[in-house]
Formats: structure tokens, C-alpha cells, sequence
């Protein structure tokens, strides 16, 4: 486990690249039950009027998570986790996406033994998740 | 979207019982590598009965909580123009395989914005004992005619 002390704010603890695909999108379907046909068929999507077949927010708030869990050597020290969904990721039926996640110290609470990552989720240039924080339990 | 949605507090929604293949599945399926995901005897020696969700797994027992909302004959949420705004889980514990859980969804918010209006939903998740694992939050976003 990471000790706080050796922390500072704006520190990189992880960084992740993540390529998805739509095996990728139809295996989260399958073990989310979102089976929602934005996520797998193109022609369901058009017709709403998307760019095209969109990854499942909550299947990038899922990995975005996984290189603190990582680090953090216990995903169950993870105490809270938020994120705003602010841009799609459209999954390219035969190149898929690649989204990357850095994980950065956002704040640290000394007492409570609390670090707060910060985690900057891009695709495609633009960042698709908003105030993605973490808050992990390093005592 | 009712405005008189605020401070509706449904039903629980019947128990749900977390296996352990399940765990793993949902680990595979958000690309989760570690080893308390999947392996007894890690998560047993890291003090776990069994191996440990993902963070993000209880939204597989919040999703029936919102299932509810939507459903509400009263409630004026068309599915088809909903879009997740924002997602929040506050844990007391890590759900592990094994666990029985109950969920309840209570309505915290509705505002309008513009065209377009937001419901903000928390589902309280305890486990078999009665004891607080999880609450989730969503913000769901049903966007105005365009």
C-alpha cells in the first residue's frame, strides 16, 4: 500500500491505456444488463441521432477506476468514487477506441489517512469524464 | 418530468445475491486485473469471505432501483430521451461474492434546466444483516424536445 506521507498533490500514481472494442461493449452489456442497443447497434444509434455506437458511461467509469484499485494494492480501500459523464466514446465497429486514464494526487486528508485521485480520462484528444475522483483509504 | 417526484421513496427491490462467477464477469467486463476479483485464497488472506467487486458493481443491483423510477406511470421520464449525467457510489464496504443485497431508491432531486430537466436518485444498498454497504447516486438527465 502507497503511504500517504510520501504523497504530494499533483503526483501521477498511475496512468492506463485502455483499447475498447465492440467485443468489449457486448461483454459489459452482458454483465451489466444494460442492454440498451445504443451500445451495439449502429442503426439504433444513428436513428437517435449519435455519431455512432457509444461505449456505456458505466463501463468507463468501471476501468477508469481500475489503475487506483491497482495502486492502491485493495480495490475495497477505494471509499468513494464520482464522475461526470461529459462526452461519449464512439467505438469504431472495426478500430474500436482507445481511451487513456491518469490518475493524479488531487488532495490529501493526513488525518482521516485519505488521499482524493483525480483521474483525467481522454479520448480522442477531449476528455469524456468530468470531476472523476476517487477517494482511497491509505491507513 | 413531476416535480412532485421529489422525496418519493419506492419500494426495496426484492434481494440479490452476489456470485462469485458473477464478481468475476463484471470484473472481466470493466477490464479489472486484480487479483482480489478473482482468486478466493488472495481475498480470503486480504481478510475478505470472498473475492471482491469492482467499485462499480452495484450498479447491477441500482439499475432495478432505477428500473422503478423510470417505470412510474406518474413520473413523465421518457426512457429514450434519458442520458446518465453524473454517478456516484459512497462505500462503507467493498461488495463481496456471497453478500445478499437489498436496495431502495429514494428521489433527492428534479430540477429544470433550459428544455431540459434532471432527476437525481440515490439507492441505499445494506446487506443481509441490515447493515449500510453502498448508496449510489445517479443524476439522470432527460433532455427537452428538440
Amino acid at each position: 500500500m502507497p503511504a500517504l506521507d510520501d504523497l504530494t498533490i499533483g503526483d501521477v500514481v498511475a496512468e492506463a491505456t485502455y483499447p475498447i472494442t465492440r467485443d468489449t461493449l457486448v461483454r459489459y452489456a452482458g454483465a451489466s444488463g444494460d442492454f440498451n442497443p445504443i451500445h451495439y447497434r449502429d442503426s439504433v444509434a444513428k436513428a437517435v441521432g449519435l455519431p455512432g455506437v457509444l461505449a456505456h458511461g458505466m463501463l468507463t467509469m468501471g476501468f477508469a477506476v481500475q489503475p487506483v484499485s491497482d495502486w492502491a494494492g485493495d480495490p475495497g480501500r477505494v471509499l468513494d468514487y464520482q464522475v461526470r459523464f461529459t462526452r461519449p466514446v464512439v467505438v469504431d465497429p472495426e478500430l474500436g477506441a482507445v481511451v487513456s486514464v491518469v490518475a493524479k494526487v488531487g488532495a490529501l486528508e493526513p488525518e482521516a489517512g485519505i488521499a482524493r485521485i483525480d483521474l483525467t480520462v481522454t479520448f480522442d484528444n477531449a476528455t469524456v469524464l468530468g470531476k472523476a475522483q476517487a477517494r482511497v483509504r491509505l491507513s | 418530468m413531476n416535480p412532485e417526484l421529489v422525496g418519493r421513496v419506492f419500494p426495496p427491490v426484492p434481494g440479490y445475491l452476489v456470485g462469485r462467477e458473477k464478481v468475476r464477469e463484471f470484473a472481466r467486463a470493466v477490464l479489472a486485473e486484480h487479483p482480489l476479483h478473482f482468486d478466493v485464497e488472495a481475498a480470503r488472506a486480504a481478510g475478505y469471505a470472498d473475492v471482491v467487486a469492482p467499485p462499480t458493481f452495484p450498479v447491477v443491483v441500482q439499475e432495478h432501483t432505477l428500473a422503478q423510477l423510470l417505470a412510474e406511470e406518474d413520473g413523465g421520464i421518457d426512457f429514450s430521451r434519458v442520458v446518465h449525467g453524473d454517478q456516484r457510489f459512497t462505500y462503507t464496504r467493498p461488495v463481496v461474492a456471497g453478500d445478499e443485497l437489498f436496495a431502495q431508491l429514494a428521489v433527492t432531486a428534479v430540477k429544470t434546466l433550459g428544455g431540459n430537466s434532471m432527476v437525481t436518485a440515490e439507492t441505499t444498498v445494506t446487506d443481509a444483516d441490515g447493515d449500510h454497504v453502498v448508496t449510489a447516486i445517479s443524476s439522470l438527465v432527460v433532455r427537452g424536445d428538440d
